[in-house]
């Protein structure tokens, strides 16, 4: 729980001047939109000079706006830890082909190679979220699924996630402190076990009392149950340009996988 | 008789039955004034705040604001508009994610136009000496920032009475000073419920004690007995 939460609360901590950044001035919703249509073409795609493609230019992309820089390919390793998974265990669950047999262990052909196949395609698509949207902060991303048109709750939802799990870290790390402190290890026993289960059961209680303080601190604001956002940014000809150049690649893909 | 800006009248209020935290405790608050509430924690500082805001309802008594009666929230909304009200914890003031937007929060609530709205965030941010944070990410403040953008927030509502929970608060010598410096300089009444000697020494005009759910008038010279709050006069004299 402690790394959900670590994870999290790091996700955009990392700060480099905006003019790093190539994509800088590129609308959210823009790069939202497609980062959703190369996901699905990526998905749909079913021969391997396409995928191999698709790699080769969200890499170069990747390498062009610094996407992986300060630490951001770590962002990789959870999808990897999962390909390894399944490149474990896909193999034997039977097929035609076998490559190789142990005993009663048979590691086929048909699982390696769909593994393999699974592991690119979630790189590819995991790699190209990146360089879309790694360096947008969640706040911009959640006015962008706004205007988007997803559901108002949904969005505040994620605004308010991103703006009070800092401080709910920060909650957490506090009682934990406290209780090492007090000289709490954690073993195999009902005292741990127990000990946890108050851990987490203090951290939502607060979390139900920060609540309710932050409502009525919007109420003493006028708060009657609508926002109104600030800043209405117009689409500008550098998003013209941008989905100009992502239509170029998608349909350069498209025309690869079926043409 | 003339009614004060701000009046509890006779107000009682528990959180359980067992044990009422105000008992018929009567308060007033007059144009120009800045009181200090004091007491021990717990004592119900913050409840008599939230009263006077209508975050909490009285088990009985009255709240008159404004000369006005005020018993239900359609009475309170109005309250809240010309009663800004600082919360000890900024984190549960600040929600929006950056700087403009949240002191923008409550202008836009009432209904002023974006271009009016723009013109209060940035003045209100350069009264504070908070010019240039306007695109910051609000939980990426210190603490003291926070407080000072809690407050622009406050004032951006214009209101005429302030209520400051504990303003100073978990805040080292230097923001809780720059706090004190800002507040001396506001035009509005105000009650703070605080412990600080800087405050209850320097800013306000009088101090009441609120021991076993009721008011009593606190001498100010205990205060400027205190070599902290001697000290941080002669700094600025």
């Amino acid at each position: 729980m402690a790394n959900v939460i670590e994870n999290a609360a790091t996700y955009d901590a990392s700060f480099v001047p905006a003019s790093v950044w190539r994509l800088d001035g590129v609308d959210p919703r823009t790069r939202l939109i497609a980062a959703v249509s190369f996901s699905v073409l990526v998905t749909a795609v079913d021969s391997l000079p396409t995928l191999v493609a698709a790699l080769a230019v969200v890499v170069v992309g990747a390498g062009w706006t610094g996407a992986l820089g300060q630490q951001r390919w770590k962002r990789l390793i959870p999808v990897n830890l999962l390909v390894l998974m399944l490149l474990g265990l896909l193999p034997l669950s039977g097929g035609a082909t076998p490559v190789l047999s142990v005993g009663p262990i048979v590691v086929a052909r048909e699982g390696l190679v769909q593994a393999l196949w699974i592991g690119l395609k979630a790189n590819a698509i995991v790699l190209g979220v990146l360089v879309l949207l790694a360096r947008l902060e969640m706040a911009s991303i959640g006015y962008a699924l706004g205007r988007l048109g997803v559901p108002e709750k949904l969005t505040h939802l994620l605004l308010f996630t991103v703006r009070y799990l800092e401080v709910l870290q920060r909650e957490y790390t506090r009682l934990w402190s406290a209780m090492k402190m007090r000289g709490f290890r954690p073993r195999v026993d009902g005292h741990t076990y127990r000990s946890f289960g108050y851990l987490v059961g203090m951290l939502l209680v607060r979390s139900v009392d920060r609540a309710d303080r932050i409502v009525a601190a919007m109420k003493c604001r006028g708060f009657c149950g609508r926002f109104h956002p600030l800043d209405h940014a117009a689409l500008t000809v550098r998003d013209a340009w941008f989905s100009a150049l992502v239509l170029v690649v998608l349909a350069g893909l498209a025309a690869l996988e079926w043409a | 008789m003339k009614d004060g800006l701000v009046v509890l009248d006779k107000v009682s209020y528990g959180y359980s039955p067992e044990r009422p935290v105000l008992a018929r405790c009567s308060f007033q608050l007059d144009a120009n004034e800045r009181v200090g509430l004091v007491g021990t924690n717990g004592s119900g500082k913050t409840t008599v705040l939230k009263l006077i805001v209508g975050l909490l309802k009285p088990t009985s008594g009255h709240v008159r604001i404004f000369g006005q009666p005020c018993c239900n929230e359609r009475d309170f909304r109005e309250v809240r508009r010309r009663v800004g009200f600082l919360f000890q914890d900024s984190d549960d003031q600040l929600f929006c994610p950056t700087v403009a937007e949240d002191v923008a929060f409550g202008p836009l609530n009432m209904g002023k136009s974006r271009e009016e709205v723009r013109r209060i965030v940035s003045r209100t941010l350069s009264l504070l000496g908070l010019g240039g944070f306007e695109t910051r990410i609000t939980y990426k403040l210190s603490g003291g920032e926070k407080r000072m953008v809690a407050l622009a927030a406050v004032l951006a509502m214009l209101p005429e009475v302030l209520l400051l929970d504990e303003p100073t608060a978990g805040l080292d010598d230097a923001a809780a000073q720059h706090v004190v410096d800002v507040l001396a300089e506001l035009p509005q009444a105000m009650v703070l419920a605080t412990h600080d000697p800087r405050l209850l020494g320097g800013l306000v005009n009088r101090s009441l004690r609120l021991t076993a759910g009721r008011f009593t008038p606190e001498s100010s010279r205990d205060w400027a007995a205190n070599p902290a709050v001697r000290s941080a006069r002669q700094q600025t004299a």
